[in-house]
């Protein structure tokens, strides 16, 4: 059974990959390269280290973004799930961050903060705390209330309810928003590239389109889809090595 | 929140936002920051000037032309997905790769593709919102409870009759959650879009003001984008709490 | 327990009336034999009750039946044809009552009549009749979310006996409702067997009830799977509802079963 999964697994990329090595080689357009064309071009910029200057880019403002909204969006969320006076003042907002497309501030932000790693940084933030902040809250609110009856039972202080039951039984969920935040954050990132300055990966995109360079287009794009979906798979890997047993947590976005 | 025993509403502490931003428009804290009253004023000074309106059809034919792609597709496949197992297991990987990919990345190659218009716009709104719409629609249908489907059968139904009578009724709660993700993420797609794009609709209305500073009117349409969008998402949130009492039980 | 056993072969000869028969079925999920070469005999107009611990098949014995299940060999007859799917002379009651979340109690009632292509006015006017005749008159447009438990197998109930089937299959009806409930629809059960002319068959795990409703007891014994024994009852369903309980047979019966299934309980 396990076998079969795999072999699915690899039937489904070579039908995916053929078909796109077919489609470049008809050609269905001209700004269309084959398979083969984009791996070597990716090959060629990983061997001359390019890819990797520009990753190093790349990441800068989006490992900054995703770290301050994990650490604010889980405290923020921490704070709005435990205290209904706070989830009456500020969950709004985060709820309507949500259903907005952010991505119109991204002009403002230019004027506000220039063209460098600030107005990044805080793009990436934007996308990726809503869904951190939400989830965060919904988890903590959510909280089945016979496992905190069955803490205070035993005698279990407020903070010991909180370390030992409520982050514990909200972590599944916690997580999924942070993989939900950290996608938009790659979002953000590649955004801000593309709209705000041409740098990293985003410079590539730019310029390899502007000098008709497609193989190296395609390639930058398909590295960046690899590298966010590696990441992620990263993380839930992480999931659950800390906590070990818990049920994947049900994704609200 | 209670006040005195009386239960505020849930989003009323936006007024108090409303009343800070004033506030810090007033103050003229920041050129950034106009005044609120400032900004509805001009609200109500644009909103039917032709720039604007052109820019909300454009919009919102791209919108809604990428949200029936996204449905119309969606749907199908996604109940087929949950459905036939070989289907399934093609599929899921690259399901699961685009609903969390940077989907910006691709932009770029739209516009090469199809160039700077409408059809590149409608292609990454249908991107955006197709993929969740997809995942939801297969998990509703593969956890249909067993014992509906054979009471159906029991009671003689056909494969059609199991397929218009339980299948789609048992998953519309999912269905139903997993179209509004999508049409907000539809939302960002078509922003993005725009934005990248930015000859067309409110991408090249947040450009002109934005070169020309003009403060006010960046935030006006913004407020409408804002008001819009989550008007749509809060429709659809109660169109899925119409279903949610027999989500549970099934 | 042989005396009972005995009195069943030489009350009943081989010649008697059987609705369903099943013979020699096996049914395996991968290694695991569910089935072994099973045979039983369900006497018509009569109550039969599949008795056994957990994995001892009798759901699956009961889903075969019902056409749910198709067996690996053997044959299950009924009013003498060989069954080979779902038929309109059986009607299934499920377990965790299986109603349509988003239809009325009419509609849920309706809904095997609905599946036949009955029209739309008849098959209604047949649903009230039975909504009427479990007791349900008045929630006719209520969904099941407002129901209680037993409301809820009251409609399940109706449903089934709406599509006029010859058999009523009954898997674990009552298990899902409080024990009050399920003692009223005992005695329910008991006057729909005297009432209407079908043969139900009744997967059960309790063994009272069990020796409550049934005119025939199979008791089911696990890995693998067979029929232990078939136990009848002789008389004291004739006492009346009230006095069952407390009838030696009764107990005798209660106590007996216990002792031959007590070692296969984990």
């Amino acid at each position: 059974m396990k076998n079969r999964s795999l072999l699915l697994k690899i039937l489904s990329a070579v039908l995916v990959f053929g078909a796109w090595e077919v489609a470049g080689r008809i050609p269905v357009s001209y700004a269309f390269p084959t398979f083969l064309e984009s791996m070597s071009s990716l090959l060629r910029m990983t061997l001359d280290g390019s890819i990797f200057v520009a990753y190093a880019e790349t990441l800068k403002p989006l490992i900054v973004g995703v770290a301050i909204s994990t650490v604010l969006g889980i405290g923020l969320g921490l704070w709005i799930g435990l205290s209904e006076k706070f989830e009456w003042l500020f969950s709004p907002i985060f709820i309507v961050m949500q259903a907005a497309p952010l991505a119109a501030l991204i002009p403002l932000l230019v004027m506000a903060y220039g063209i460098g790693l600030t107005s990044k940084v805080f793009v990436v933030c934007i996308m990726a705390m809503p869904v951190i902040v939400l989830n965060t809250s919904g988890a903590v609110r959510n909280t089945p209330e016979s496992l905190k009856e069955m803490g205070r039972s035993f005698m279990a202080k407020d903070h010991h309810v909180l370390l030992k039951i409520i982050i514990p039984a909200a972590s599944p969920v916690i997580f999924s928003g942070l993989r939900l935040g950290v996608s938009a954050g790659f979002i953000g990132a590649i955004l801000a590239e593309l709209k705000i300055t041409p740098t990293g990966v985003g410079d590539i995109i730019s310029y390899s389109r502007s000098i008709a360079d497609y193989p190296s287009m395609y390639a930058a794009i398909f590295s960046i889809i690899l590298l966010a979906v590696l990441f992620l798979n990263l993380l839930e890997k992480i999931e659950n090595i800390l906590f070990e047993g818990n049920d994947r947590g049900y994704v609200t976005d | 929140m209670r006040v005195y025993g009386h239960k505020l509403p849930a989003m009323s502490s936006l007024l108090i936002w409303a009343l800070l931003w004033e506030i810090v428009g007033r103050t003229g804290a920041t050129f950034f920051i106009p005044p609120l009253s400032e900004v509805f004023v001009t609200l109500f000074k644009i909103i039917g000037t032709p720039a604007f309106l052109a820019a909300l059809s454009e919009t919102a034919q791209a919108f809604l032309a990428g949200v029936f792609f996204s449905i119309a597709i969606g749907i199908p496949v996604g109940i087929l997905m949950g459905k036939s197992r070989l289907l399934d297991e093609l599929l899921l990987p690259w399901v699961n790769i685009f609903v969390s990919a940077p989907l910006t990345a691709l932009v770029p190659v739209l516009m090469v593709l199809f160039g700077f218009g409408m059809t590149s716009i409608v292609i990454t709104t249908t991107l955006f919102g197709i993929w969740i719409i997809i995942l939801n629609t297969r998990a509703g249908v593969r956890q249909i409870n067993r014992s509906l489907v054979e009471m159906a059968i029991s009671f003689g139904a056909t494969p059609m009759d199991a397929f218009v009578k339980i299948y789609f009724w048992a998953a519309l709660p999912e269905i139903l959650g997993g179209v509004r993700i999508g049409v907000i993420r539809a939302v960002k797609g078509v922003i993005i879009g725009q934005l990248l794009i930015s000859i067309v609709g409110f991408g090249a209305l947040f450009e002109l003001y934005a070169t020309n500073f003009l403060m006010s009117h960046f935030w006006a349409v913004l407020i409408v984008l804002f008001a819009l969008a989550f008007s749509i998402s809060e429709f659809l949130a109660f169109l899925e709490r119409k279903v949610a009492y027999y989500a549970a039980k099934r | 327990m042989s005396q009972t056993s005995q009195a069943f072969v030489d009350a009943h000869p081989s010649a008697q009336d059987n609705a369903v028969t099943v013979r020699g079925v096996s049914k395996n999920y991968g290694a695991v034999e569910a089935l072994k070469n099973m045979s039983l005999e369900f006497p018509r107009g009569q109550l039969t009750s599949l008795l056994g611990p957990s994995g001892c098949g009798k759901t699956t014995l009961l889903k075969i039946i019902a056409g749910l299940l198709k067996a690996d060999s053997g044959e299950i007859i009924v009013n003498g044809k060989a069954v080979t799917g779902p038929g309109p002379n059986r009607a299934f009651v499920f377990q965790d009552f299986a109603l349509l979340p988003w239809a009325s109690v009419l509609r849920n009632v309706a809904f095997g009549l609905e599946l036949r292509g009955v029209a739309k006015s008849e098959r209604e006017a047949k649903a009230e009749k039975y909504i009427k005749d479990v007791g349900l008159a008045g929630f006719e447009h209520s969904f099941p979310h407002e129901l209680s438990g037993g409301m809820r197998q009251r409609v399940g109930l109706a449903r089934a006996l709406s599509v006029d089937a010859q058999v009523l299959l009954l898997d674990e009806p009552f298990s899902a409702v409080d024990e009050q409930t399920r003692r009223k629809f005992q005695e329910d059960l008991l006057a729909l067997v005297a009432n209407e002319n079908k043969t139900f068959i009744f997967v059960t795990h309790s063994i009272e009830e069990a020796v409550y409703v049934s005119d025939q007891i199979a008791i089911l014994l696990p890995r693998p799977s067979r029929v232990h024994e078939i136990i009848r009852p002789s008389n004291f369903r004739a006492k009346g509802i009230d006095n069952i309980r407390r009838d030696p047979e009764y107990l005798d019966i209660v106590d007996e079963i216990w002792a031959s299934l007590r070692n296969y309980v984990e």
